[in-house]
């Protein structure tokens, strides 16, 4: 045995709430040599997570494996009883698991979780055990190495609990350490810290990795090679630079092409119907104080512009407030202060306030068409709604148009009978979109509608938005947290931090923005280029006044 | 983050405070609209209206409602449980004695039946699926489904008439020795132990089932943790509070709801007292065992919304 890991012909079935048997894993075989760290990518239920488990010997629930060889270091962990894998959990192979937050038990201290592995296992007295917990704290630069661990998890943010579970995999001393999605649940400021982390701890164990993600740009920085995985088959290997410059596979191909999304053809007539201006609005939660604002403010005198055909995008990190400005703009959550002038006449603030037609040519589509699509409604049920709710159209009229709105949204006719749950995501969301454009509206406010999305996925989505907006003239809000999104769909850039505006500029001056925020959150925007990460050079005031996680 | 804490204890004991206020007020006021007049039961039915009159008017039942509860409830402050209608003696010495028996036995039953469920419901879910799980639930659900007084009058059945193992009356003033005690309280501790455990059992299976999906669970299977490990220190200590509900709304039971097992068992508690009151229309009696009642369950739902509370790190 040559290699740390060799996996041959993997296979993995799962079982249906119906109790179908599908087989999800369908003969993967791949080898990660000593100290190499190989990426595991592509689409969500493309095996990659279930993949990297079963070099654990563990299958999640409704799963199992069924067939071929799993050997770490020498084992066949398809072959060892439930007992013995549990004891090379932990010691030989590590986990870092996708969210952090909730992989911490809430009710015992960080300290306590670090280090469980060497209590568990009777690795080193817990005296030791906790000495190391700190070196590896500092080594994974966490502030406050010495008081972090006796912290409970809620009390320390995202992106240090994400570095906190890495302490927690290498306390062990493993051979080999399974990233699952680590940094996708953060904001692109702090990926870049727990990246750098990541990187430079495994190198200095000389660990071996397998780095589970749909991000190609985050995986060009810490994979020596990538293994592209797709409906629980292999479709391609290569080294990083092989697959990033001389992809073979058409899906791997696909990928990276949906990385770099067409930009919009600007605009070049610039028109000035003003389609919606709000005026320094402010909006927030709690209490209401005597200046009648509210005590935490999530939108701070913010105003803004979108013209007729033109697109208004609004990016920054989580808790910027950029949601809670889609929510007042729309009037679900009234604002405190400010005016909202719409198609030339001024907005209640309140959506109930509002006039049918002035709440028709204004729509909103929600980030999760999970939840925003009714589960025990029809496809054509949801899209109906509004035509019946606005235009007041007869049965055989409503149903026409569900046809011509589902045309529209590249959707076949067909799929106006299934519910939601026997949709994909892209068509879930496009669904989604499909209500919105039933209402015939002027804008539409497009909040993070392609996070929960794969990249191919969602650069389709950006695709048929522009070429909607192409037939009807629309105008989108588009908010996003993801830069290149944003960059490929809209004219305008607005740049939000801590509920402030702080700065506007158009795509192609994102290079030139002057706002020391707007610098530093384009800066951190990951490249396909492997040697990004270790060329970044940050400006150390900059990521201490505004990284602050 | 420590004065967090205490506010939210001192809030929800104010709430509790608030709480008995408007129940004692309900009791009162509940009581005071029961069919019947207490003077012409009193006096019975040979009684002049004179004499009812008279009656009434010595009691003070004319005077107005709210002023007869202000001075109840004036009365309650300074341990004044009213003197009863029917016989003339206190409340207080009424209640007593009748209140220690219901105590013993719901303080035995608790002990033989909350070890038993949490043991039944904790070992359930970590076996979840198995036949031992199935046996457990299958029991429980057939518990809870049969009706106490079926059981109680099977267990009379079985162990008093055919078997005479055990005594069918409880008369706890006649035990002389250990065993003695242990035959009488044999037949009513296991049948409210089958009626309480059974709510517990599923309740507490059903929360450590729930914590034993979590991400953070997964995380100690994957670094190497045993299953009990996984369970007793991942689940449990975050399924703590709807469990500690679960008990404390079952053992509420005990205080007031064992009045078919007391009347069975022929047992001196305090619901029989009640029940007994209820016939002579002894409306102070009535009333405090009422009380008494509503500030068992209310302590009790206190104690666990408590415990909830200071388990809960992210607000300790």
């Amino acid at each position: 045995m040559t290699n740390l890991v060799e996996v041959r012909n993997l296979k993995i079935e799962a079982t249906t709430d119906a109790g179908r048997v599908v087989e999800i894993i369908k003969g993967v075989s791949l080898d990660i040599a000593d100290g190499e760290i190989i990426a595991l990518i592509g689409e969500s239920g493309s095996g990659k997570t279930t993949v990297a488990l079963s070099l654990m010997g563990h299958a999640r629930p409704g799963c199992r494996i069924t067939g071929g060889e799993i050997n770490v270091n020498g084992k066949n962990m398809a072959a060892l009883s439930e007992k013995e894998r549990a004891k090379l959990r932990g010691t030989d192979i590590a986990y870092v698991p996708q969210s952090a937050a909730a992989s911490f038990n809430p009710s015992s201290t960080i300290m306590e979780q670090v280090i469980e592995v060497t209590r568990i296992h009777k690795l080193m007295p817990p005296e030791q055990a906790r000495k190391r917990a700190v070196e590896l704290f500092r080594a994974l630069s966490l502030p406050d190495p010495e008081g972090i661990g006796a912290r409970y998890p809620h009390q320390v943010s995202g992106g240090q609990l994400q570095r906190l579970s890495a302490a927690m995999a290498l306390i062990g001393d493993p051979k080999l350490v399974i990233f699952d999605e680590p940094t996708t649940a953060l904001d692109v400021t702090t990926q870049i810290d727990v990246l750098k982390a990541f990187k430079s701890v495994m190198r200095a164990g000389g660990i071996a990795g397998v780095y589970v993600s749909h991000d190609l740009a985050v995986v060009a920085q810490i994979a020596d090679r990538i293994v592209v995985l797709k409906g629980g088959e292999v479709q391609e290997t290569g080294t990083t630079a092989q697959i990033l410059s001389a992809a073979q596979h058409p899906y791997t191909r696909e990928l990276l092409a949906a990385f770099e999304p067409k930009r919009r053809q600007a605009q070049t007539e610039a028109s000035t119907n003003q389609l919606l201006r709000i005026d320094n609005v402010t909006a927030g939660y709690g209490a209401v104080r005597d200046d009648g604002l509210p005590l935490i403010r999530a939108v701070d005198s913010v105003s803004l512009l979108v013209e007729k055909g033109r697109n208004l995008g609004v990016i920054g990190e989580s808790g910027c407030g950029k949601s809670t400005l889609a929510r007042v703009i729309a009037g679900i959550h009234p604002a405190a202060a400010g005016d909202i002038v719409f198609d030339g006449k001024d907005l209640q603030r309140a959506a109930r306030n509002r006039s049918q037609d002035q709440l028709r040519e204004m729509q909103i589509v929600f980030q999760y068409a999970d939840t925003a699509l009714n589960p025990a409604k029809p496809v054509e049920d949801i899209i109906a709604r509004p035509l019946a709710f606005y235009h007041r159209l007869d049965r055989q009229a409503r149903s026409k148009r569900v046809d011509e709105l589902l045309d529209m949204v590249r959707l076949p006719r067909a799929l106006r009978y299934r519910h939601p749950s026997e949709l994909s995501g892209g068509q879930k969301q496009r669904v989604n979109f499909a209500r919105a454009l039933a209402a015939n509206p002027k804008l539409i406010i497009c909040d993070e509608i392609t996070s929960a999305l794969d990249t191919v996925v969602a650069s389709a989505v950006i695709d048929l938005l522009k070429e909607l907006q192409r037939e009807l003239g629309l105008s989108y809000i588009f908010i996003s947290h993801d830069l290149s999104v944003v960059e490929a769909i809209c004219d305008e850039i607005m740049v939000m931090y801590n509920g402030e505006r702080v700065e506007q500029i158009t795509p192609d001056k994102v290079k030139a923005a002057t706002h020391p925020y707007s610098k530093l959150l384009f800066s951190s925007v990951p490249k396909l280029d492997p040697t990004w990460l270790d060329g970044l050079v940050r400006d150390p005031e900059l990521v201490s006044q505004y990284g602050h996680r | 983050m420590k004065s967090g804490v205490l506010n939210l204890v001192l809030k929800r004991l104010a709430i509790t405070v608030v709480t008995l206020l408007i129940v004692l007020f309900a009791v009162f006021f509940a009581t005071s609209m029961l069919p019947g007049d207490t003077a012409s039961i009193l006096l019975g039915q040979a009684a002049t209206p004179e004499a009812v009159a008279g009656l009434r008017e010595a009691m003070h039942l004319n005077d107005p409602a709210i002023l007869r509860f202000l001075r109840w409830l004036f009365g309650l402050l300074h341990g004044d449980l009213g003197t009863s209608y029917a016989n003339e003696m206190p409340v207080a010495q009424l209640i007593g004695g009748r209140f220690v028996n219901t105590m013993e036995l719901a303080g035995i039953t608790t002990l033989l039946s909350v070890p038993l469920a949490l043991t039944l419901g904790i070992t359930a879910a970590m076996l979840r699926g198995s036949i031992y799980d199935r046996t457990v639930t299958i029991l429980s659900i057939g518990i809870i489904s049969v009706p106490e007084f079926m059981v109680a009058t099977l267990a009379v059945l079985v162990f008093a008439v055919y078997l005479r193992w055990l005594p069918a009356l409880s008369s706890v003033n006649e035990a002389h020795s250990l065993t003695d005690l242990v035959r009488i309280y044999a037949m009513p501790v296991i049948t409210l132990t089958f009626v309480i455990s059974a709510q517990m059992i599923r309740m507490t299976r059903a929360a450590v089932i729930e914590t034993l999906s979590t991400p953070y669970v997964e995380m100690a299977l994957l670094k190497g943790a045993s299953r009990s490990r996984m369970v007793l220190k991942h689940a449990l200590p975050n399924a703590l509070g709807p469990i500690v509900n679960a008990v404390a709304l079952s053992l509420s039971y005990l205080v007031g709801g064992v009045i078919i097992v007391e009347t069975i068992f022929n047992y001196p508690g305090i619901a029989k007292l009640m029940v007994d009151a209820v016939a002579t229309r002894d409306l102070p009696l009535i009333q405090s065992c009422a009380m008494i009642f509503c500030l068992g369950y209310l302590l009790l739902i206190t104690a666990a919304d408590i415990i909830a509370i200071i388990s809960n790190p992210r607000l300790r």
